[in-house]
């Protein structure tokens, strides 16, 4: 009988806690949805369920002429695809040659990235703004590809390279034996079977670029280049705050499409993550 | 193996290689030497000038103004030195070459022809050739912005040592002995310095300590709905956290926010300044980022605990162990065990995250008497010296100090976990 109450009473606790934990979480999200229904630019009459919704600010981003929100959207995707693809490609090429060489420099190589990947990337802030001042590659995509690029090679490199290593080399060696060339045994051979750790290195490539701000706030200076982050977060700088409604809507289109994807792969990169975390 | 030579064709061939190319047409590899001795022409037919331009432009930051732009010079100065850098690397692969065929001809081998070359070439040559591309990304992008950060603090480059109007000079540690002599900057820097750490320990630990709660208490056995639980409490970690930190401020806001308007007003608290005085932006930045943390390490921790054996906690109900004594001594050393590292990134990352400070309210309140504003970490301090007051010198100086934090401990934790140790890892 005490055995039970007790237990009902640990249920009861924990239910209880954990009802707390989702309107904590949860409430943010509802207020900003409501926030998106608001009629007018300001939150004065503010509640948390409008008195008369509207999707004005809805149709507003959407609608070109008034607004840059899907001229950001685009540009966050460009820049975010093309810093993945260029980083699994050139990631893949320098794991796999640490991996499967023994060639002059590949210790001290391997050491100087072990010693990069502790340097925080604001550390080159400065550098970067008048580096990009310098070169004329502010305000331009590319600057930011390639500051992306070469931010993800370090840490990424390792962690394929350790994927790579678990790969059984007997196996490019029979291929060798057939006659297979090197770059012949890394495409058909390798690279196949490291799909998981390519598709972790791809998530890792895309979702630091769509997350980062300081590096875009630093290079991008005309609206017409901004990221969303950037883009987003003028709008609620602007006028202290006085476009709040169009930023709800905004980020409700942003929350949503982002967190379905992320909790779809979410088992895939946290395997990835706990195999990194045991290794390294 | 006793190595007699016959001749001395390996010193006199590394000798003439000191023209590129030479010691192979020495040794009659006239493909090879023409090739060597092309690349050296090019190179400095191609980088002489901009090489002593460089030098000297690094040496003197600029002489004359508007002729002079000293951070051009600069950059241009460290280009040069990684291209010498460069050039001593082929001249080291030329002379070892020279000196490598010189000694198989010393000991009476036969070299390799023509074809052989070209197979050994491919054969030695394909690592490196799919280094390249990655290579000198990272050169750019990477060590030539970290080599001149490193520069920028000895110099006294800001506002008003900018070109056309003015030259950058070297001035030694004058930065870093500005920055502990100077009351202004000796005051901003500690007080800075001090809500840094606060932040990082507070914000870290409880994040880890929330997360770490409550994936035990969703691990129970005998709780129902986990998996839609597990999914509620994870969404803070899927939406984009610059997006939750900007609803955040606004919900903090002063005029208009939902905490004061709403929740506040609900349990009769009077409206707090959470924008306007420092403590109350610091206590909403840590209770923001304590949202924002604990799913990772709760993903994390459900982890560890899922692959603990039941039988650990079996034999210690056997023996008599109560709820309490079984976490103390079986889950909580194995979750330690499990994501110590993890959990020391997860400092490293508060120490610099710039996003939730500079988002939430740009570092705001402003503060008398110091230079940074009273919710600033040194990352946005930073950040403000160098795109709103223009003190690059002094920003690259507080770089400097703070990235050498950052390494220490990132070097320490290293040196502690498993990889490093390896062998077979290098």
């Amino acid at each position: 009988m005490d055995m039970k109450k007790t237990k009902i009473l640990r249920l009861t606790g924990t239910y209880f806690v954990i009802a707390i934990m989702a309107v904590v979480i949860i409430y943010p999200i509802i207020w900003v949805f409501g926030a998106s229904l608001t009629p007018g630019t300001s939150l004065s009459t503010f509640s948390i369920i409008p008195k008369n919704p509207t999707w004005e600010h809805y149709k507003h981003i959407f609608d070109t002429d008034k607004s840059l929100y899907l001229v950001w959207y685009w540009n966050t995707l460009k820049v975010c695809i093309i810093s993945m693809v260029a980083s699994v490609i050139t990631i893949s090429l320098m794991a796999y040659s640490f991996s499967r060489y023994r060639f002059v420099g590949r210790k001290n190589g391997l050491q100087a990235f072990l010693i990069l990947q502790m340097i925080p990337n604001f550390a080159a802030l400065i550098a970067i703004f008048v580096l990009a001042n310098v070169t004329g590659l502010v305000n331009t995509h590319l600057g930011l590809i390639l500051i992306y690029i070469g931010g993800a090679i370090p840490m990424n490199t390792w962690l394929m390279k350790g994927y790579l290593d678990s790969i059984p080399k007997e196996l490019d060696e029979s291929a060798r034996m057939d006659g297979a060339g090197h770059f012949r045994i890394f495409w058909q051979i390798v690279m196949p079977l490291a799909k998981p750790m390519i598709a972790v290195v791809a998530v890792f490539s895309f979702i630091t670029p769509f997350t980062d701000f300081i590096l875009a706030k630093v290079l991008l200076r005309q609206p017409e280049q901004y990221t969303l982050a950037v883009g987003l977060y003028e709008l609620v700088a602007r006028q202290y705050g006085s476009e709040f409604t169009l930023f709800a809507a905004g980020s409700i289109l942003i929350a949503i499409p982002i967190a379905i994807l992320f909790l779809s792969l979410q088992k895939y990169f946290v395997s990835g993550l706990t195999a990194g975390g045991i290794k390294g | 193996m006793n190595n007699v030579y016959q001749s001395n064709h390996r010193k006199i061939a590394a000798i003439l290689s000191v023209i590129p190319g030479f010691g192979q047409f020495y040794n009659r590899q006239l493909l090879k030497g023409t090739l060597f001795f092309i690349v050296a022409v090019s190179f400095l037919v191609a980088f002489w000038d901009f090489i002593d331009i460089g030098i000297w432009g690094i040496v003197t930051l600029g002489e004359q103004v508007p002729r002079d732009n000293s951070i051009f010079l600069m950059v241009y100065g460290i280009i040069s030195i990684i291209l010498l850098l460069l050039a001593a690397i082929f001249m080291f692969i030329n002379l070892r070459d020279a000196y490598k065929n010189g000694q198989k001809r010393d000991m009476g081998q036969q070299l390799n022809t023509i074809s052989g070359q070209y197979r050994n070439l491919i054969d030695s040559g394909f690592p490196y050739l799919m280094l390249t591309p990655g290579f000198f990304l990272m050169l750019f992008v990477v060590i030539l912005p970290i080599i001149f950060v490193l520069l920028l603090a000895f110099t006294n480059y800001d506002l008003y040592h900018t070109w056309p109007a003015q030259l950058s000079d070297w001035v030694g540690i004058d930065n870093f002995a500005n920055l502990f002599t100077l009351d202004v900057w000796r005051e901003t820097f500690i007080s800075v310095f001090a809500w840094t750490v606060i932040w990082t320990f507070g914000a870290t630990t409880l994040q880890i300590a929330l997360g770490i709660f409550l994936a035990i208490l969703v691990n129970q056995k005998d709780l129902k709905g986990k998996a839609i639980i597990r999914t509620l409490l994870i969404l803070p970690w899927a939406v984009p956290a610059f997006v939750s930190i900007l609803i955040f401020s606004g919900m903090f806001n002063e005029s208009f926010g939902a905490i004061n308007t709403v929740i506040m007003d609900a349990l009769g608290i009077d409206a707090i300044p959470w924008m306007t005085e420092a403590l109350w932006t610091r206590i909403a930045l840590i209770m923001i980022q304590t949202w924002l943390g604990f799913p990772f390490i709760f993903v994390m921790v459900t982890g560890v605990l899922q692959a603990i054996p039941n039988e650990l906690y079996e034999a210690a109900t056997v023996d008599g162990a109560s709820a309490m004594q079984k976490f103390k001594q079986i889950t909580f050393p194995l979750i330690m065990f499990s994501i110590a590292p993890i959990l020391i990134t997860q400092y490293t990352f508060n120490f610099n995250n710039f996003n939730v400070i500079y988002l939430f309210n740009s570092g705001g309140p402003a503060m008398p008497g110091q230079n940074a504003g009273g919710s600033d970490i040194l990352i946005s301090w930073i950040y403000n010296l160098t795109m709103t007051t223009q003190q690059y010198g002094m920003a690259a100086a507080i770089t400097m100090i703070m990235s050498a934090i950052v390494i220490i401990i990132a070097i320490w934790q290293f040196r502690r976990t498993r990889s490093f140790q390896e062998e077979d890892m290098m």
